[in-house]
């Protein structure tokens, strides 16, 4: 199924004579729709317009930049403790995961690392963000399409893994908890029994999903052969985590590179889907969300014991250089491009964020499509509006 | 429940880590594609690839580095190496204001412009990245656009464009991602003030101490 | 007719009927969406619904009506004004001239149609107009889509309903809902009378796809791409706000528990119990008491219709309108088709 199906090669089709149709005729047919900024399906500040041909997409483009926030300006004023408040807010569904990939940058550039006890702790933190993040994705899926019950079990077992972040960080939503060098503190007494009692009613909850949604006929039918990507496209586009890995394409940070992070301590397997449709993707996650549940599970059985930081000076001053590092976040794959001039804070920071690679498809990916599968499209790609304007 | 995709998941070994006989592989291979247009390369030892190219071979190089099997687009975006005129924000605000630092010193693979721009491909199969750089003319500041190689530069393309003010010929529809239409002013370039900063002075300073390691404090240009 | 102690005047009795009316909707209405909508919904979502209102929350429809009532009465300035008021009023109007013909009881009836099936098809459709008026008047771009999606929709399952019904009126041999419940009461299974025959069991084809059509004319999950919550903001009801609000709000759950009624009249015997149980061999010989506690036992069926109803809406996802067509007309009409053509040869068969 990795070749153009009969549906996208007719919407294909659609969207060309539909291009040539508005060009010849100076757009007085068709209506045009905005489906946002403020509209319960979009998750945040998104507008799409669209140019609507009864109810088939004609023309549409994403209208981002309502939460433009200018991170990459602001780094350039703090310090780099300092950047970890701010660049928690990027994507704050999977908070922590947001800051590692900052401070292992900083790491690389001063040429230390964290000891043992602190990348384990991360890792599994990581991981945790990564089972908030997507749980909530799944109970949103049922809502964009309807389906109004799995969303109250979607936020009913996410608040278990919120409050496992609050119990060892701090905070359910911004822990700002990772420090250069390590954590900020060590994990609270019964926090890892009690990791392992929520890891257990995820994958029940996991369960209940692809049950009660996954399975559904309709659900089925709105979503297979939906908004299909070829691996190609996806590629040029920069799509990335399971956007990417459910069109085929076997790809995963967690494995193919060397981080000094905890993952290669454990053993889990990379999902992949051929198919590339919209149900491909939420299948994916759903995977991957138990995989996650995997990871913590052995990662919790290897904690080394040992300091939680290493010694670095109370005001920290990176070394001059460059340096990238990006890690498979929630959302797809972020990455930091430190340059640092040697200050207390870095000269630039180019983050790259996940959402905006993955919602640049839009334009590529509506044409021809009906309305409701706008939704089911936008829904099964997974933003965070923080994540698209930074 | 009975499986809901008949998709054969790989579970592939890890690739052997890319060395840096890969990489000089690999800068290798571009210059015999793109020839003397690769100025400058910088391979981090174990970590990572950098190479600038010449600014007129900024698509070529695309292409060529395509064409040998970088198909993942990551992200392109700029860098401007002038040191702010502003300052941090964070000197103390009762001490004589220190002169700007006026000397652009660009980074790793060096550069003879204020404006760069850079762009991270990644190719899947080989498990390696490489960032390219280009350097932008300063007095006509534009590079050809990569959206004819990547489809995904388009976006990136743009925010460049609104952010620092770097033209991308060949973009079919250069305008702003973020700002409102009608906004003055490039925000991401150095002289472009943080006016949040400008207004409220930082209120502490910061003292540098040394790496616990050393016994000397380092030389520090400015405290 | 019964003999009451006192005479009451022709305009007595119109306006009984007119408060009777009222009852038999607003009744089941405000049942439904505190027992289903507040808690039954609630529960199945892991949570407790409305507790602050009143013990366990049992006032929280008070406090929701008079919060609409008190809102102030917008409409957009580029609607049709008129038009845009008379909306709502349509779509309850609708289901009041369809609770006209239901049965409650042995003489507990509004009127006696002698084809009331027919009467209370045709009026069922009324709804339509108030809903595409309604997304038409509101000059908004998500309303009008609703209101498209709803033409195409409702108008797509008042067939099924229709050909669902048509079975029900060949096994009974009447269009006269009184004779519907009596020939179910009165009828039965293989020389069985202790069940009666209701026409659940022969018609059970029948019944599923009535109550398919049923949950699609309430535009309910999984049918409601009218309304459409997350695409449409609220399709055709976007634009109001209110008392107005109110009154759709009111008209759909109205809707609901008046359609359990007519379908517990055909499919479920409606308001009586077996006759055998009483020696009754036909209407004239049930008893006074009947008059009472009839309503009571449709009451009953009513909610065990809307339970289903509700159930559904709660976790089934929407289909996509071209889904939503081809379900009705490929395979809905074919079956309900097939369904009237055995049940025909069946009754002159046998």
């Amino acid at each position: 199924m990795t070749m153009m199906s009969d549906r996208q090669q007719l919407s294909y089709i659609a969207g060309q004579a539909a291009d040539a149709r508005l060009n010849v005729e100076l757009e007085t047919e068709g209506m045009t729709l905005n489906i946002g900024p403020q509209h319960p399906a979009t998750h945040g500040t998104l507008r799409i317009i669209c140019r609507l041909d009864g109810e088939q997409v004609v023309w549409a483009e994403p209208g981002c930049g309502y939460m433009h926030r200018g991170y990459e300006k602001l780094t350039e004023v703090r310090t780099f403790p300092q950047v970890t408040t701010l660049v928690n807010r990027i994507d704050w569904l999977g908070s922590f995961a947001n800051e590692v990939p900052f401070i292992l940058a900083a790491e690389k550039l001063m040429d230390i690392e964290a000891p043992p006890r602190a990348q384990m702790i991360r890792t599994i933190l990581f991981e945790l963000s990564r089972i908030a993040n997507v749980s909530l994705f799944l109970g949103d899926l049922g809502v964009q399409m309807g389906a109004i019950t799995p969303v109250f079990l979607a936020f009913r077992d996410r608040e278990y893994v919120l409050n496992l972040i609050e119990g060892a960080t701090g905070g359910r939503f911004h822990p700002n908890f990772d420090r250069i060098g390590g954590l900020k503190d060590d994990l609270p007494k019964g926090w890892i029994d009690e990791t392992r009692q929520v890891m257990v009613k995820l994958r029940e909850f996991c369960d209940i999903i692809e049950d009660l949604l996954f399975g559904n006929e309709i659900f089925q039918s709105r979503m297979r052969g939906i908004g299909i990507i070829p691996a190609d496209i996806a590629k040029d586009y920069g799509l990335s985590g399971a956007n990417l890995r459910a069109s085929g394409v076997d790809y995963d940070l967690r494995r193919d590179q060397d981080l000094p992070m905890a993952w290669d301590k454990a053993d889990f397997k990379v999902w992949t889907h051929p198919d590339g449709d919209s149900f491909a993707r939420c299948w994916v996650r759903l995977q991957e969300t138990r995989e996650s549940c995997r990871i913590v599970e052995q990662l919790l059985d290897q904690i080394p014991a040992g300091p939680i930081m290493t010694k670095v000076p109370r005001i920290i001053k990176v070394p001059e250089g460059e340096a990238w590092v990006s890690t498979e976040n929630p959302l797809g794959e972020m990455g930091y491009y430190v340059v640092s001039k040697g200050d207390l804070g870095p000269f630039r920071v180019k983050i790259r964020s996940a959402s905006f690679n993955n919602i640049s498809i839009v334009p590529w990916v509506l044409k021809g499509v009906y309305v409701p599968d706008v939704i089911t499209i936008l829904a099964s790609l997974y933003f965070i509006l923080g994540d698209i304007d930074r | 429940m009975a499986p809901l995709s008949d998709s054969d998941t790989t579970q592939e070994e890890p690739a052997a880590l890319p060395g840096d006989g890969l990489r000089e592989g690999i800068v290798d291979d571009l210059r015999r594609r793109i020839g003397d247009a690769v100025i400058d390369t910088h391979i981090a030892p174990n970590d990572d690839l950098w190479v600038r190219v010449s600014t007129d071979a900024w698509r070529q190089t695309a292409e060529a580095l395509k064409a040998a099997g970088f198909t993942f687009f990551s992200f392109l975006s700029g860098l401007d190496w002038l040191p702010s005129p502003y300052g941090k924000g964070e000197e103390d605000p009762t001490a004589e204001p220190e002169e700007p630092d006026t000397e652009i010193r660009p980074g790793v693979t060096g550069g003879d412009t204020r404006f760069q721009v850079f762009a991270r491909l990644v190719d899947i199969d080989r498990h390696v990245g490489i960032t390219v750089k280009a350097d932008v003319p300063d007095d006509a500041p534009a590079v050809d656009s990569w959206t004819t190689v990547f489809a995904g530069a388009n976006w990136h393309e743009r925010e460049c464009h609104e952010m620092f003010g770097i033209g991308f010929n060949g973009h079919p529809d250069l305008r702003n991602m973020y700002l409102p239409g009608d906004f003055e002013g490039f925000p991401l370039r150095k002289d472009f003030p943080l006016l949040s900063r400008m207004i409220k002075p930082w209120p502490g300073i910061v003292d540098v101490e040394p790496m616990p390691a050393q016994d000397e404090p380092e030389e520090d240009a400015s405290s | 007719m019964i003999q009451l102690a006192v005479e009451i005047p022709y305009w007595g009795q119109s306006l009984l009927r007119v408060l009777g009316g009222l009852v038999a909707v607003l009744l089941p209405a405000g049942t439904i969406v505190y027992l289903f909508l507040f808690k039954m919904m609630s529960f199945m979502q892991s949570r407790l619904g409305p507790m602050e209102a009143g013990p366990y929350g049992s006032l929280q429809l008070v406090a929701e009506v008079g919060k609409w009532m008190q809102k102030e009465d917008l409409a957009p300035d580029q609607a049709d004004h008129s038009i845009f008021k008379i909306a709502p009023l349509v779509v309850l109007t609708s289901t009041f001239l369809l609770v006209v013909v239901v049965p409650f009881g042995p003489d507990a009836y509004f009127t006696d149609f002698a084809v009331g099936v027919f009467y209370g098809l045709a009026v069922a459709s009324v709804s339509v107009l108030g809903i595409l008026i309604a997304g038409w008047a509101s000059a908004n771009k998500y309303s009008l889509l609703g209101g498209l999606r709803a033409a195409g929709q409702l108008i797509a399952y008042e067939l099924p309903m229709v050909l669902a019904t048509l079975g029900v009126v060949i096994q009974a041999g009447s269009m006269n809902l009184q004779d519907i419940v009596v020939a179910q009461n009165t009828g039965e299974i293989f020389g069985f009378g202790g069940l009666g025959n209701p026409f659940v069991i022969t018609q059970f084809l029948g019944f599923v796809i009535f109550m398919i059509a049923v949950q699609a004319e309430l535009t309910q999950p999984p049918f409601d791409m009218p309304i459409a919550e997350s695409e449409l903001v609220s399709g055709y009801m976007t634009e109001y706000s209110g008392f107005r609000f109110l009154i759709f709000f009111i008209a759909e759950f109205a809707t609901a528990g008046v359609f359990a009624f007519v379908a517990s009249v055909l499919f479920l015997g409606g308001w009586g119990v077996p006759f055998d149980w009483f020696g009754w061999n036909n209407i004239d010989q049930v008893d006074d008491w009947m008059n009472v506690v009839g309503p009571l036992i449709m009451f009953t069926k009513m909610l065990v219709l809307t339970f289903i109803i509700m159930w559904v809406r709660f976790s089934f996802p929407r289909f996509r309108e071209d889904q939503l067509q081809t379900f009705a007309w490929k395979v809905l009409i074919p079956l309900a088709l097939a369904n009237t053509a055995v049940t025909a040869i069946f009754k002159v068969a046998f």
